[in-house]
């Protein structure tokens, strides 16, 4: 069995850098796209956790692109790297009118996933911008989750509406609605308690509390953002879709992007169901949130 | 969880089945898949290079052409190695006589450490231990109020201090156990990044002063490639012990199990399945390697049989196994359909004890042939009551069926022998689950 083991760390001594470099390398050598290369560029794709369809279709269309301009290392990797950021760009839409306020966003996810932890930063960004934010502490399930979000709305200086552990989330939201509208807000941001895409129970629970709250407007929620963790793997596009279809989906927010993972997850969600990806979270202080740029994104995925 | 991968793994080796002899080509064909279902299942890329690679050097020459088929081969090949990555068996925790014991949990934010300490409180307590959990998070906001929660609602005490000084705290844990007679102490951290020096140094800081007993890597299940650099610096920093796998309760293939292993050669010491305290579960690594392999060959024989069987003989069957009837006239069709499954040596090894239970009898294609002829001398009334077969109605039909009359008393033999193992089969499997192969 060590033999096994060894063998496999030996194999993984192997550095990203090395395969991006070993990419360059192989372009220079020579000037047309070579198997090796195209090899090399799918082990880049595959080790940002882009999944082994997206990867093998994006090498695909590479492979099919006229290649007569070809001929340094840096054009295949550009191209490659322009390819990539239209297809991230091409979901993103004009932004719509704001709605009458209060404006209402929902935050749902996975377990873990950082929910929380952006409707702080987020609301501290809108109250900077001297929005007038309120909070609904939804998670009534999770273990002090409701401290959690006290302490963000006290940093972000918005205001909260919370009940106990065990209530009812879906009659938090109502009551946060009620608050928004009664004590003019413009925006109230919805913390959910994380749950796995499988849990059908928690599932009707998500979409018992959207319809409680379209009940009292319209239109709402305005936005809801799936957070999905960069360290995700291929279960993220799994989610993406579970998510879609239980809530209408408006955007996603990628988290812990300060670590090493890439989460290239977010391309093969992009790609599938069209769905933008709004912010970025790089860190656990409240001002660690960044607009999501799609450039910045795909030079990560090459460094 | 794995059973996904266990899905794919079954059809690719499906097709290979059918193909009999096994070349070079049609394995790199069936690795391509096998590489493809491992990248969809997140085991790290590097490690699914070397895992194929490492098959594929055992199954092409030497090794493989024995007596068993090709696919059988490729698939008991996999599985070796599956089961060598992921270690062979379930590691305890490692908890001595140190007084307090200390358990340290570690890993990303929102891993699920938190969670995990009121398991492994509870699951201490089962055994025994009386545990007290301790909060060293002090940085995430109401992370202390959290396992006060988790805590109160499991009935364990909860050591937590409005001081910020991680490493006081963990004196005065120690300290407060030893004097209240607590012989465990967990440990919950903040969730760290890898690459975040201080905090990592942070975390040698405490694992020193412990001395900690067992150290746990908690990972997140659903993790994908990242899980090696992770799991890789985390393990040259603390040396943790073991390893613990969460939010398996979901869909997430786990593909961060082989990943973290291949890694780090540490264990998966348990695997979290929910939001409970209960919710814990040990990890076996020989249970999940099988998993992903297929529940044992009776699945695929079955599966092979239902293709080739049209639905309708394949639902008279079912209602005949169901009553335990299962006349000549069955085992004629029986035959028939076999005839198309492949060759019978084939179909016989994949049925786990078969050819122990069929010893010293004819199950080659000649013996299929002959048994037809047989069964069609015989009278419909005698197919359907085969127990009315007096000598002078057998040597009739060896007559009929240009045999001799020992065949004639062989095929009833195998025909009781058959109508026993379908007994079995259809019993659930048993045999199947304890040999997942046979041979
Ligand atoms: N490094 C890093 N950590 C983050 C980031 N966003 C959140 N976290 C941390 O991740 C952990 C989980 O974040 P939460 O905001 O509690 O996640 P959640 O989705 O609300 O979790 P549940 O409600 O328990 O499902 C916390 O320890 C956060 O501090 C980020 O962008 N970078
Ligand atoms: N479904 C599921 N959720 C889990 C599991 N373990 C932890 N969680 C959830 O994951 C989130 C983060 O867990 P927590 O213990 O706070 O993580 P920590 O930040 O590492 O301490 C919480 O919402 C937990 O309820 C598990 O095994 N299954
Ligand atoms: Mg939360
Ligand atoms: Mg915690």
């Amino acid at each position: 069995m060590l033999s096994v083991l060894s063998k496999l760390q030996k194999g993984l001594a192997k550095t990203r850098s090395d395969l991006v470099g070993g990419i360059a390398r192989t372009l220079t050598r020579s000037p047309k796209i070579d198997e090796a290369a195209l090899e090399e560029l799918e082990e880049v794709l595959l080790s940002s956790d882009v999944g082994f369809e997206t990867a093998e279709e994006l090498i695909e269309q590479l492979r099919s692109k006229d290649r007569s301009g070809l001929t340094t290392t840096d054009s295949v990797v550009e191209i490659f790297k322009a390819h990539l950021i239209e297809l991230l760009d091409s979901t993103v839409q004009p932004p719509r009118p704001l709605p009458v306020p209060p404006q209402v966003i929902s935050i749902i996810g996975v377990n873990g996933s950082g929910k929380t932890t952006i409707i702080g930063k987020l609301a501290y960004r809108l109250t900077r911008e001297k929005k007038k934010v309120l909070l609904a502490a939804a998670d009534t399930f999770r273990a002090g989750a409701i401290d959690q979000l006290a302490v963000w709305a006290k940093r972000a200086e918005a205001d909260l509406v919370s009940s106990i552990t065990g209530s009812d989330p879906a009659a938090v939201a109502f009551d946060a609605v009620r608050a928004a509208k009664n004590r003019q807000h413009d925006i109230l941001i919805i913390d959910t308690a994380g749950r796995l895409h499988t849990k059908t129970n928690l599932m009707e629970e998500l979409k018992k509390i959207h319809r409680v709250i379209q009940r009292e407007i319209a239109d709402a929620p305005h936005e809801v953002y799936l957070v999905i963790d960069a360290t995700t793997g291929q279960n993220g596009l799994t989610q993406a879709r579970q998510f879609a279809e239980a809530a209408q989906v408006t955007g996603i927010i990628l988290t812990k992007l300060d670590g090493t993972a890439k989460g290239g997850i977010v391309l093969a969600i992009t790609r599938e169901l069209g769905l933008p990806i709004r912010y970025v979270g790089v860190g656990e202080t409240i001002d660690d949130l960044e607009l999501f740029d799609a450039s910045q994104f795909v030079e990560a995925l090459f460094r | 969880m794995f059973q996904e991968i266990t899905d794919k793994l079954d059809a690719v080796f499906r097709r290979l089945r059918g193909q009999g002899k096994l070349t070079e080509s049609n394995i790199a064909d069936a690795l391509r898949d096998v590489r493809r279902v491992l990248l969809e299942a997140d085991v790290n890329y590097k490690v699914v290079k070397q895992f194929i690679a490492d098959v594929q050097a055992k199954a092409v020459g030497r090794e493989v052409l024995k007596s068993i088929t090709p696919g059988q081969m490729v698939i008991k090949i996999i599985f070796d190695e599956l089961l060598h990555l992921l270690g062979e068996s379930h590691v305890p925790l490692k908890l001595g006589h140190s007084f307090p014991n200390t358990v340290l949990l570690a890993g990303l934010q929102g891993s699920g450490k938190t969670t995990l300490a009121g398991k492994l409180a509870v699951f201490l307590r089962q055994r025994g231990n009386s545990p007290l959990l301790v909060a060293a998070d002090v940085y995430r906001p109401a992370a202390i109020q959290q396992l006060q929660v988790v805590g109160s609602s499991i009935g364990i005490p909860v050591f937590a201090q409005v001081e910020s000084d991680v490493i006081k705290i963990c004196q005065e844990a120690l300290d407060y156990a030893r004097k209240n007679m607590f012989d465990t102490i967990i440990v919950d951290t903040a969730g760290r990044l890898h690459v975040d020096e201080a905090m990592m140094d942070e975390l040698i800081a405490i694992k020193t002063l412990l001395q900690a007993n067992e150290v746990l890597f908690v990972a997140d299940g659903m993790t994908g490639q990242d899980a090696v650099n992770t799991a890789k610096i985390f393990n040259d920093k603390i040396d943790f012990d073991g390893v613990v796998l969460t939010k398996m309760d979901g869909d997430a293939r786990g593909g961060a199990a082989l990943s973290i292993r291949a890694v780090t050669g540490k264990p998966i010491k348990f695997i979290g399945v929910g939001e409970k305290s209960d919710q814990l579960e040990p990890f076996y690594p020989d249970r999940i390697a099988s998993r992903i392999l297929g529940k044992g060959d009776v699945v695929s024989l079955v599966e092979r049989a239902q293709s080739a069987v049209d639905a309708e003989t394949a639902h008279k069957m079912q209602q005949k196994f169901k009553q335990r009837e299962f006349s000549l006239e069955d085992f004629f069709d029986q035959l028939q359909q076999i005839k198309k499954m492949g060759p019978l040596q084939d179909l016989m090894g994949m049925i786990p004890g078969a050819n122990k239970m069929l010893k010293g009898m004819q199950v080659d294609d000649r013996g299929l042939i002959q048994a037809e002829a047989i069964i069609k001398s015989m009278t419909p009334q005698e197919r359907r009551s085969p127990q009315i077969l007096n000598g002078s109605r057998r040597k009739r039909i060896a007559l009929g069926s240009g045999t001799r009359i020992q065949d004639v008393n062989r095929l009833l033999e195998q025909y009781k022998v058959l109508q026993k193992m379908m007994k079995q089969m259809k019993q659930g499997g048993g045999l199947a689950r304890k040999m997942p192969f046979g041979w």
